[in-house]
């Protein structure tokens, strides 16, 4: 296999836990919320799977403790910053201080322990084709990651559902005026986006490297949350955003393979620097970003 | 407005004015919670509470040896949460202040490591204030980039600390790494000049706490009584106030993050100069983060955020004694200062607004056909 191919075929693997936690993410700035706890988020999950799964609980128990801890810890973060109209931004550091501490305390006695990954899923035909054919041989979770990327851009674009919750983040005021829950709708959004965000823990941590270290999550929740900047709040984009940081985290593997003379340390690096590099160009855009974006993110609406 | 959301949330309504006690009263509220449910989780994990208690929040008083330790750990925190607080007043959200310390931490040790035979009283200054200059630097790219290319501040900083972490360990792996230090990924012990000299003999407590005291009090000028810090706040504030009083946003993004990063850069400085006396991997023990609480739960105040450091130290002291004395695990920390920083942002909203609960709303809400 050459590096190309390997790039290919393990694309979509090493995206998922960036598309998962980005696509919560995206629900919950579409709804007019700045959650910044995603690393946090993702690590708790992280943990909470990884316990299930050694003790034999199986990966489909380990994926839905893994969602409903995200989504407790996410609500914690709501009622301070809905209940008690806190500064997001605050208390979204807060909840990822205290996730990777709860994960760092949760995961000491497992450091280093490892875990069974699920077998791949090939599509008959479509995963002989040369070259491209590892694309379409995954394991179960992304292909419904794909699914849920199908399933969130839907019902953007056609339900009554996503239009309440484009609503809200645009102008809760109005949404309120015509009867619409403004403090409802953006718990929930806050909930499913801890959910999406322990899923994405559970697979980095049971799936994609099934084995425990601390700080495992290495900045992949930022990276999330920059993702829904990079796919300017648009489904499709933060998709493709996520299959390009999946590909360049990849690179590193492909490059010391092929035996190149690169510090190991830059390529740890290179998903912050394109991040940040993208951030530049992407944000650069003031048009883009004004059409696209939400208005009321991060503020506090009061009734 | 569906019932639910109403039985679990409390309905504010803003207080005409935030009296001064319930003001300082709410960090101590704040400490009393996490305390309380952080012994709690202590107990689920089968640990003596008492025990933990001792070794958290008494021990660290107990001897001058310890005590000293407290005041040195709080010099580092101190001085990054007085720079952020400026910038988190003007709503500049620089939350890279690890990375702009580990920068810092590098370019002081630049000299040493470059010139280990250097001698003369100059070295130590010297080192000090290259770190506060490398830190700065590393934080300019996050204002060039804020202000140049309009990118959100927060992930760009963000980004910025992994990246340093990364330059930090392929400085100790590679170029930088001792010859004669058995492959340990650290750099040569510094020359006696290269340190900070001590101020409290008998203790690591050197000079650059007296620095970063005399920095608080300058930052407390700075923002209670000068004009630049007045534009800061108001630019923080109200925005639109601030450009129609001709105000420039980008000067304030600037001022905010080359004060934050000077700050943070010569913590990391003084880190290495002075108890560290190399550079290390571990020359952080998440400083950057840990002021970021510190820096609110002092109110972004420069006097409150004084007590709220020494809180903090004692809190990183007493962790280190109860994972010794009381086998708690050092992660422990982390959770407390969340957990802190949470309860913290909850009192506040008390300071700010008076809370109606949902027994008064529930009679509403069950009234009106929802």
């Amino acid at each position: 296999m050459n590096a190309i191919e390997f790039i290919i075929s393990g694309m979509l693997a090493a995206a998922t836990p960036f598309l998962l936690a980005a696509l919560g993410e995206l629900v919950v700035e579409r709804a007019g919320v700045l959650n910044l706890g995603v690393e946090g988020l993702m690590a708790f999950g992280a943990v909470l799977a990884f316990i299930i799964v050694y003790h034999g609980g199986g990966h489909f128990l380990g994926f839905v403790v893994a969602g409903l801890g995200g989504a407790a810890l996410s609500l914690v973060f709501a009622i301070v910053v809905i209940g008690f109209r806190a500064n997001q931004v605050a208390t979204g550091l807060a909840i990822g201080i205290l996730g990777q501490g709860l994960s760092a305390l949760f995961g000491k006695t497992y450091e280093s322990l490892t875990v069974k990954a699920l077998p791949k899923i090939a599509f008959p035909w479509l995963s002989e084709i040369p070259v491209v054919g590892g694309l379409f041989n995954q394991d179960i979770v992304v292909w419904i990651s794909l699914v849920a990327t199908f399933g969130i851009w839907a019902m953007f674009t056609y339900t009554k559902l996503g239009l309440v919750v484009r609503a809200v983040g645009e102008n809760p005021k109005a949404a309120h005026a015509i009867g619409y829950s403004v403090i409802a709708v953006r718990v929930t959004a806050i909930a499913f986006g801890g959910a999406m965000a322990g899923f994405a823990g559970a697979y980095a941590a049971v799936i994609y490297t099934p084995l425990w270290a601390d700080g495992m999550i290495a900045g992949r929740g930022w990276i999330a949350i920059a993702l829904v900047v990079f796919g300017t709040w648009l489904t499709g984009r933060v998709f493709l955003g996520a299959c390009l940081f999946g590909a360049v985290s990849l690179t590193g593997f492909a490059a010391q393979a092929t035996g190149m003379d690169v510090p190991s340390q830059l390529l740890s690096s290179l998903p912050y620097l394109i991040t940040i590099i993208v951030l530049g160009i992407i944000s650069a855009d003031r048009r883009l970003l004004k059409l696209n974006g939400v208005a009321s993110l991060g503020e506090p609406f009061e009734r | 407005m569906s019932v639910w959301s109403m039985a679990f949330l409390p309905n504010l309504v803003r207080r005409e004015r935030a009296s001064l006690k319930a003001t300082l009263l709410a960090p101590v509220v704040a400490l009393a919670v996490a305390i309380v449910l952080n012994l709690g989780l202590y107990v689920l994990m089968g640990r003596d509470p008492v025990a933990v208690i001792y070794a958290m929040l008494f021990e660290p008083f107990l001897s001058w040896a310890s005590f000293s330790e407290v005041l040195l750990k709080a010099g580092p925190l101190l001085l990054i949460a007085q720079g952020l607080a400026i910038g988190f007043r003007a709503k500049v959200f620089n939350i890279g202040a690890e990375g702009q310390f580990i920068l810092g931490a590098i370019f002081a040790s630049a000299i040493p490591v470059w010139f280990p035979q250097a001698t003369g009283q100059w070295i130590w200054p010297a080192m000090l204030l290259l770190g506060a200059i490398g830190g700065a630097l590393w934080a300019s790219i996050t204002a060039f980039w804020r202000v140049r290319l309009n990118a959100n501040e927060i992930l760009v900083s963000l980004m910025l600390s992994l990246v340093a972490a990364q330059l930090l360990n392929y400085l100790l792996l590679g170029p930088w790494k001792d010859p004669n230090g058995f492959n340990f990924p650290q750099s040569v012990m510094f020359q006696y000049d290269a340190m900070v000299p001590t101020l409290i003999s008998g203790t690591r407590v050197n000079v650059s706490l007296l620095i970063t005291l005399a920095l608080s009090l300058a930052a407390w000028v700075f923002m209670q009584k000068s004009f630049a810090g007045y534009k800061l706040q108001v630019s923080g504030l109200a925005p639109r106030a601030a450009s129609y009083a001709g105000f420039n946003e980008n000067w304030a993004i600037w001022l905010s993050l080359l004060i934050g990063g000077f700050a943070a850069g010569l913590a990391g400085a003084a880190e290495v100069a002075g108890p560290l006396g190399q550079l290390q991997r571990s020359i952080s023990t998440g400083y950057g983060y840990a002021a970021i609480i510190v820096a609110y739960l002092g109110g972004l105040h420069p006097l409150g955020i004084v007590v709220s450091a020494l809180v903090m130290a004692v809190i990183y002291i007493g962790g280190d004694n109860a994972m010794v004395s009381a086998n708690l695990p050092i992660a422990a920390v982390r959770v407390f200062q969340g957990s802190l920083l949470l309860a913290y942002l909850v009192t506040v909203a008390f300071v700010r607004y008076r809370l109606q609960w949902a027994q008064a709303i529930k009679k509403t809400a069950h009234r009106s056909p929802s």
